[in-house]
């Protein structure tokens, strides 16, 4: 192994644990603002809204694509399905599409 | 009591299991390509399986792969690097207000595993984020991860194309199935989802912000926002009823 790639992985594997590490020995046992406390829990949903868009439209050139794969997942999750039915729903959706397209 | 304790855990544990499937079959396209990629790039499999073991980060290991085929330097790859994974800051920030109460060496060791997916999968969980569950989740995650990684480099190949293409949307249908029931309990839900959506699509489509800052920028954005409108509202709420 060259040594540069070495320290290459060991350099990115500390800035990527880092920052996800910081904040649980920081706040450990600490009682934050409740105003900071509330933005925190909300966190989760506005990441998930940021996680999907614009992101899915570009998983394939085909701008139709991502969208059909979302609209699909939407519908199946909207629809109640379990989390692993509306992923595995959403890539035949897509085989599917592609087959025929 | 022990007894009581350990089982209880395992089983949370099994829950963690079944929670990360998807993420486990989210990662099975993506580690497999970044395998059969670094092997294009010239690293070797070692080099590839402890890239993933160590880092544990798609996306920036998938940038590492271009910027040495670019020739850049390693103190540039460690830095952006930083910078696209700087958004688990918050995430783990976010978790830690939700899990049990553990020891801080446990916390620290399962902060390793926190990714979009797995910190997805657990912030949305009901029930109160406990360990077992956390390990749980990780484990199935970062096995996949990391032995699809290896697969992709030795096997030399990905997935048919059609079901290459295909897989690629996994993990963006988990999100969509892990948010959306929360959006049918609760506005509140819509309104951060949507809000975050619109600035990172602003953001990413006019090229302010590279990807990693616009994601937490968006992100805090919008759940500041709104925040501050939940409790304006809720003052005034208060006067009115003190009418």
């Amino acid at each position: 192994m060259k040594s540069e790639i070495l320290w290459m992985i060991v350099g990115m594997g500390l800035v990527t644990y880092i920052p996800r590490m910081l904040p649980f020995v920081l706040f450990q046992g600490k009682e934050l603002p409740s105003f900071l406390q509330g933005i925190l829990k909300n966190v989760p949903y506005a990441t998930l809204g940021a996680l999907i868009f614009p992101g899915i439209l570009y998983i394939q050139e085909d701008l139709w694509y991502g969208i059909l794969g979302a609209a699909a997942a939407f519908i199946a999750a909207f629809l109640g399905a379990n989390v692993i039915v509306v992923v595995i729903g959403s890539i035949t959706v897509l085989t599917v599409y592609s087959y025929f397209f | 009591m022990e007894e009581v304790v350990s089982v209880r855990s395992s089983s949370e544990f099994r829950k963690g299991i079944q929670a990360g499937v998807s993420i486990g079959i989210g990662y099975f396209p993506i580690a497999l390509t970044f395998g059969l990629l670094a092997k294009t790039t010239g690293l070797t499999v070692t080099e590839t399986v402890l890239m993933s073991i160590i880092v544990f980060a798609g996306a920036s290991q998938y940038i590492a792969l271009s910027l040495i085929t670019l020739g850049t330097g390693i103190f540039e790859i460690v830095l952006t690097t930083f910078i696209v994974n700087i958004r688990h800051f918050l995430m783990s920030a976010s978790l830690n207000e939700n899990v049990e109460k553990e020891s801080t060496g446990l916390k620290m060791l399962y902060s390793f595993g926190i990714t979009d997916e797995t910190f997805s999968v657990a912030a949305l969980r009901d029930e109160k984020v406990t360990t077992g569950f956390l390990f749980g989740v990780i484990t199935v995650s970062y096995s996949s991860w990391v032995i699809n990684s290896g697969v992709g480099h030795i096997i030399g190949a990905s997935l048919p194309q059609t079901l290459q293409e295909s897989m690629s949307v996994a993990l963006y249908a988990m999100f969509i199935g892990l948010v959306v029931p929360s959006m049918k309990r609760s506005v509140k839900v819509v309104f951060l989802a949507v809000i975050a959506a619109c600035f990172n699509t602003i953001f990413t489509m006019t090229e302010i912000l590279s990807t990693g800052w616009s994601i937490v920028s968006a992100t805090l954005l919008s759940a500041i926002i709104v925040e501050v409108v939940q409790t304006l509202r809720g003052q005034e709420g208060e006067q009115e009823n003190e009418k």
